[in-house]
């Protein structure tokens, strides 16, 4: 346990809701040093390390272009066809990466969990920020991109954070729901990966939004990434303008997903240790 | 009167246990959609009268634990396994919560249920001991500033930047160890560490818990090493069943529980070869301690030698089945260890399958009166381990009044052997003066 700095700490059952958000904030230290452990134990024992998730990058890229761009034929609407992909894969690897950590995270954390005093959200938020470096590498890709193809984005780009910030809540929001989840039912284990396999081709990740029917635009844009995708895609590439209810709609399940998220967490969070 | 620092008040833990059907893994989701769906189904029948679960029962791992610990005191918290020692510092350091009661706590706590936690083995030690100390609940500056301290603690300036995997199994509980011992909280929770690491380092580890208390720290630990709970504690509490005992001074909260704590196991024997303790390659079928010409009804004194008897089924050929005794004494102290080492016609050769007696003489006057508890432990070709049973046998040696000299007094020591002695006279020239008999 760390510091409790008020004079008299009362444990009661059911009780100490108070004081939820400062005790987290007195815990920011442990918050960065498990995010900075993660991010060292990553990559250790690896002869290219942080290379990798460069690769995972471009190999994804390429495999979408190739079924997408080439087989499929879908179209681009005027950018080269790599660099529309590129613009789904960045956001959604990281997604895809943060939820499986998130929700693996309090397991793998057990002897922690059971052991030590802490407010828990920590650990999921830690699985989150590690994503968000290896995110930050595999922008690399994106400028060399730019310079292949001799494309210059513009003042839009400078909104990229905006629409990265809309992927890391809706990521931790999600992660919350999975990673208290999969304490208590293991089944989770199965269900994210296979989820996340079709989430890839139910996102617009290797294809433009625009490609889907008008009239189920609305109806699409309930799954919170295409908004955040179309965002991406419309902040490198000078796309097309943002259809925004779409937006709306994704803004709307991020938030309900992060509010209901830490809600589940911090109503089970207390039994973890018991159930782990 | 000092200041109390810790209060708790009526507080119990409940767990419910769920009795598993063979086959059937944790709980499921499968399970959960299950009840859903059976408690719609009582919601619409309304009139069917709600079921207990025969699977589901609870237990309490704790009930109606009241302690009151002033600053300063160091609380030894004794007991048998599962007498809720563990989920007592699981409460009291915040882990888990109460199903019932209070604790008050006034001041920084810091838990240490376990050496080296959070410790990574990928991780340099110096990297280790940023990260455990964080964990523990120190702050940057606070690990900076002692870093140099913490590791001339353990011992490992050489292996700072190799990661610890490669540490040797001494290396790594130290550098656990020295981050803990360098917290500085108002009060400390232990849990059983001073069990690692070699003699010289648990000396070192008492020294500074000593240290701590003299500085006004409070501590609460739990330990089943009662020389440790005695000598360090200023208070116990004994544990039982999830309910306290008893409560006080340390030497005769004890001495009551090693009185009720030990129940004889002066024989046991397994009839049915399937289900005795052991596994696929060696099962129990009996153990026995009797005097020697006795059987085992026969109380063993100090003064009578003594037989130790197990019996075992080798149920695979051509193992060499190594068989070793540990000695305990009712400290929990390791007296010590034998196996036959020479005088066999079977040491080193290879047992076909069948059972196999093991005899064990113990001489006379080498174990001390009290309860003493025997571990077996039987390895294959004298480096596999195969089966380990903890007090295998639990027996009392009485004390006897004779060849005592004057003394009626216990003696103190963990065995009791006797001792030739010579006393002399010695003149002014050195030489031996006879005691003559006239005198």
């Amino acid at each position: 346990m760390r510091q409790t700095q008020q004079a008299e700490l009362v444990i009661e059952a059911g009780g100490r809701a108070s004081g939820y958000w400062p005790q987290l904030w007195r815990y920011r230290e442990l918050f960065y040093f498990l995010a900075w452990r993660d991010i060292l134990v990553r990559y250790k024992q690896t002869v290219i390390g942080v290379a990798w998730a460069l690769i995972k990058a471009l190999a994804t890229l390429l495999v979408l272009t190739v079924v997408f761009g080439r087989l499929a034929k879908m179209p681009s609407g005027g950018v080269p066809y790599p660099l529309l992909v590129l613009a789904g894969v960045l956001p959604w690897q990281f997604f895809a990466g943060a939820l499986t950590d998130c929700s693996n995270s309090l397991v793998a954390g057990a002897a922690l969990i059971s052991k030590i005093h802490f407010p828990r959200m920590i650990v999921p938020g830690s699985a989150v920020i590690v994503n968000l470096v290896d995110f930050l590498i595999s922008c690399l890709v994106l400028a060399l991109l730019f310079l292949w193809y001799g494309f210059a984005p513009d003042w839009r780009i400078l909104t990229l954070p905006l629409f990265g910030v809309l992927a890391v809540v809706l990521s931790f929001g999600m992660g919350l729901w999975l990673a208290a989840l999969m304490v208590a039912y293991r089944d989770f284990k199965f269900i994210v990966p296979f989820a996340l396999q079709i989430g890839l081709y139910a996102s617009p990740v290797g294809f433009s939004s625009s490609a889907v029917p008008e009239g189920w635009r609305l109806l699409y844009s309930l799954n919170p990434m295409v908004g955040v995708i179309d965002g991406f895609r419309w902040a490198i590439l000078r796309g097309p303008s943002l259809y925004y209810p779409g937006l709306l709609l994704s803004l709307i399940m991020t938030s309900l997903l992060l509010a209901t998220g830490m809600r589940y967490f911090r109503r089970t969070e207390r039994t973890f240790a018991d159930v782990i | 009167m000092s200041k109390i620092v810790l209060q708790a008040q009526g507080i119990g833990k409940k767990y419910i246990l769920r009795h598993q059907t063979p086959g059937a893994g944790r709980v499921t989701l499968r399970d959960k959609i299950v009840e859903h769906a059976a408690s719609v189904g009582r919601w619409l029948s309304a009139n069917t009268p709600a079921r207990a679960n025969p699977s589901r029962e609870e237990f309490w791992a704790l009930r109606d634990v009241s302690l009151k610990v002033a600053q300063g005191d160091v609380l030894g918290i004794i007991g048998r396994n599962g007498s809720g020692k563990s989920t007592l510092l699981k409460l009291i350091s915040q882990i888990t919560e109460p199903t019932e009661g209070r604790i008050t706590l006034r001041g920084r706590v810091a838990s240490l249920l376990e050496v080296g936690t959070g410790f990574h083995p990928e991780l340099t030690g110096r990297e280790n001991i940023f990260l455990n100390g964080a964990i523990l609940g120190m702050t940057r500056d606070e690990i900076r500033r002692k870093f140099d301290q913490i590791v001339a603690f353990a011992e490992v300036e050489q292996f700072l930047d190799t990661p610890i995997k490669r540490y040797s199994s001494g290396m790594y509980i130290r550098l656990a160890f020295a981050v803990a011992a360098h917290l500085e909280p108002e009060i400390l929770i232990v849990d059983e560490v001073l069990a690692v690491g070699d003699v010289a380092f648990q000396k070192k580890c008492l020294r500074r818990m000593n240290d701590a208390a003299r500085e006004g720290r409070t501590i609460v630990l739990v330990s089943h090493n009662m020389l440790s709970i005695e000598a360090l504690c200023t208070q116990a509490v004994w544990l039982h069943g999830g309910r306290v005992m008893g409560t006080g001074e340390p030497h005769r909260i004890i001495s009551q529980y090693l009185r009720t704590a030990f129940s004889p196991l002066p024989q046991q024997d397994w009839q049915d070869k399937a289900s005795a303790p052991g596994n696929d390659q060696v099962r129990l079928h009996r153990a026995l301690i009797r005097p020697k010409g006795g059987t085992a009804a026969d109380p063993v004194r100090v003064c009578d030698a003594c037989v130790m008897e197990f019996e075992l089924w080798n149920l695979r050929p051509n193992t060499y089945l190594y068989v070793g005794i540990q000695f305990y004494n009712d400290h929990g102290i390791l007296i010590f260890e034998s196996a036959p080492v020479d005088a066999t016609p079977w040491l080193g050769k290879a047992f076909p399958v069948g059972l196999f007696k093991f005899a064990c003489h113990v001489p006379a006057n080498l174990l001390n009166a009290g309860v003493h508890r025997v571990t077996l432990v039987v390895s294959k070709n004298e480096d596999v381990l195969l089966h380990k049973e903890d007090d295998i046998l639990v027996f009392e040696v009485a004390d006897s009044t004779e060849k005592r000299g004057g003394w009626y007094g216990s003696w103190d020591g963990a065995v009791r052997p006797i001792l030739a002695w010579d006393t002399q006279l010695l003149g002014a020239d050195g030489a031996v003066t006879k005691l003559s008999n006239a005198g």
